[in-house]
């Protein structure tokens, strides 16, 4: 399957493609098998930074156009140099990119122009966690909120029936909602 | 022994099938584990009563004839109207017989029974829709000493060991019913709430059952909705039904002092874990729940009711939004999965069936040449499942049963 001649629909959806990727999955489980990739070097202090080139899908090996590249770090209230957003927050850029991405989707699917669309997004987190002070207090966030602005062809019930519908088929959504089984080991 | 047509189960589809062939004039047995409406007098809790009003009871040549339509028959009483049923027509049912597997033969088919081998031309597998219950995986992750049982399970508080807290996996209609209970039996509940389909008990002055008949949703065909699989494996609705007609949603049951949370996601050895996304269900729950209103509302203009109603009294919004995603495990006592229930078909050949262990069927007929089933999820219709559906379906069916056993139409 190649993007050969996707022809660019509503809110930029490539309506085509989506509904026929399903129809190809469904037919081809082993295809929907997907394994996103990063590599990440420690540079010095909290900083840290990742790259992301490669990944596994539809059965073969997959790249992106370029490498992109991701620094991370602690700000300069934890005695840090603030070379980039603190891992945490980079939880929130991928909330906001798969709920968004997910709304310009699901208003694509349902025939619903959108203007434009603005996520605030706030997490809070209680430092003691992290920080061993109390064993009750978990270590990542104790509650997300996410809040829409939309402007759209369509009346405030079907804006809040799309972003209803985003969140139910949201990756990032179901990784910070659920568990998820996480493996570390030392090569 | 042989008959025409061996039904297996005399329940309201088993028998609503009886009904449709003998008006056929097609011989027939009825093959009966218990007696008839069996599942309804001892596999229900105590209190239950049905989630539609009387009047909905209807099967071929049969209704409702008490003196409370607009009320909710116990499943005793409801069983006490199968009874009636049978008695009406006579209909051919041997009780205490099961049934252990059907094969073809060079002529038709064999049910094997414990009373023998019958031979026959056609079969109607019409054992309910409720044989098992579906148990997350989780389930396996529950520490021992936690006492676990499902919805086919529970009677009354007492099934329930102790005094401890209650976790209600499920807030459909069995989940939201069995916490409701227990929490009025003085137990402390915490209700786990995946997604759900949210209904007023009335609205504009008429039952919602009701609404959903005139509106012609319950006889929406599987060829007019966009996701069939979907639609077959909605859960039951979040409802009550009771004399005093009251909704039973969230903010009624956290009212009551039930605790909240999101589905059961996971279970270790210390705790267990809900999901966050509770107030999405919630929400999603409430867009739904505002679309069928839309859709009455749009049928009431349309048809010229507005005099004769009362006017719209939207349910409010529920307010139950965040809870923990962690409890510690000992802090429960007990867990009721109330996670949804399925046919049992298990004893036919696997061939036959879904992974699930349900028949693979279209409209009803099975991929076995004379074997058919009633009573599963939108099985021909959205309201297969329920009472009122039965009847209808059933009619349908035998059409194809008279077809395939060559006889004509009804003399």
């Amino acid at each position: 399957m190649t993007t050969t001649e996707s022809k660019f629909q509503l809110n930029g959806i490539d309506l085509e493609a989506t509904l026929g990727a399903r129809d190809a999955l469904t037919e081809a489980p082993a295809a929907a098998a997907f394994t996103w990739k990063a590599t990440s070097e420690w540079v010095d202090g909290t900083h840290t930074r990742t790259s992301f080139e490669d990944f596994f899908g539809l059965g073969a090996d997959q790249s992106h156009r370029q490498t992109f590249r991701l620094d991370t770090d602690h700000p300069e209230v934890f005695a840090a140099q603030d070379n980039g957003i603190t891992p945490i927050e980079m939880l929130l850029s991928g909330l906001a990119g798969c709920l968004t991405a997910g709304i310009a989707s699901v208003a694509a699917n349902r025939g619903v122009q959108l203007h434009s669309v603005r996520a605030t997004l706030t997490g809070e987190m209680d430092m003691r966690g992290i920080l061993g002070i109390d064993a009750e207090v978990r270590n990542g966030f104790d509650s997300i909120q996410v809040t829409y602005e939309v402007d759209a062809d369509a009346t405030r019930e079907e804006i809040e029936g799309i972003v209803a519908q985003s969140q139910k088929r949201s990756a990032v959504f179901d990784a910070l909602a659920n568990p998820t089984t996480i493996e570390v080991t030392v090569a | 022994m042989r008959s025409t047509v061996v039904i297996v189960g005399a329940g309201q589809a088993g028998l609503a099938m009886s009904r449709c062939l003998t008006d056929r004039g097609i011989d027939h047995v009825v093959l009966e584990r218990g007696e008839v409406a069996s599942s309804w007098r001892r596999e229900r809790w105590d209190s239950l009563r049905l989630l539609t009003p009387n009047w909905l009871s209807r099967l071929p040549s049969w209704h409702y004839a008490g003196d409370d339509p607009d009320g909710f028959m116990a499943a005793s009483e409801f069983a006490d109207h199968l009874q009636a049923y049978s008695a009406s027509f006579d209909a051919p049912v041997r009780p205490g017989v099961a049934v252990s597997a059907v094969r073809a033969t060079v002529d038709g088919l064999e049910v094997a029974s414990s009373e023998g081998p019958w031979g026959c031309r056609a079969v109607v597998v019409a054992t309910g829709p409720a044989g098992a219950a579906k148990v997350p995986p989780s389930a396996s992750l529950v520490p021992r000493h936690i006492h676990q049982l499902t919805s086919l399970e529970y009677r009354n508080p007492m099934t329930v060991p102790g005094e401890g807290a209650v976790l209600v996996s499920g807030a459909s209609a069995s989940g939201v019913q069995i916490a409701d209970e227990l929490r009025r039996a003085g137990r402390p509940v915490v209700l786990a709430v995946g997604e759900h389909t949210r209904v007023p008990r009335r609205y504009r002055g008429m039952d919602i059952h009701w609404w959903m008949d005139a509106i012609g949703l319950l006889d929406e065909r599987p060829d007019e909705i966009p996701d069939l699989d979907r639609a077959r494996r909605l859960p039951a609705l979040q409802l009550v039904g009771s004399e005093d007609r009251r909704n039973l949603d969230l903010d009624t049951l956290v009212a009551s002092g039930v605790e909240v949370a999101g589905r059961l996601v996971s279970v270790d050895d210390h705790h267990l874990y809900f999901s966050g996304s509770l107030p999405n269900v919630v929400a999603s729950a409430d867009l739904k729940l505002a679309r069928l209103l839309d859709r009455i509302d749009e049928f009431a203009l349309a048809q010229g009711l507005a005099d004769e109603l009362e006017p719209p009294d939207r349910p409010d919004r529920i307010r139950v939004g965040r809870a923990a995603t962690r409890r510690r495990i000992d802090d429960v006592e007990a867990i009721v999965w109330a996670t949804g229930v399925r046919a049992d078909h298990r004893w036919l050949d696997p061939s036959l069936l879904d992974r699930y262990g349900v028949l693979r069927h279209d409209g009803g007929r099975t991929d076995l040449p004379g074997l058919y089933v009633l009573g599963l999820p939108f099985l021909r219709r959205r309201k297969s499942i329920f009472i009122d559906g039965a009847g209808v379906d059933a009619a349908e069916i035998a059409v194809d049963v008279a077809q395939h056993v060559g006889v004509g139409a009804p003399s």
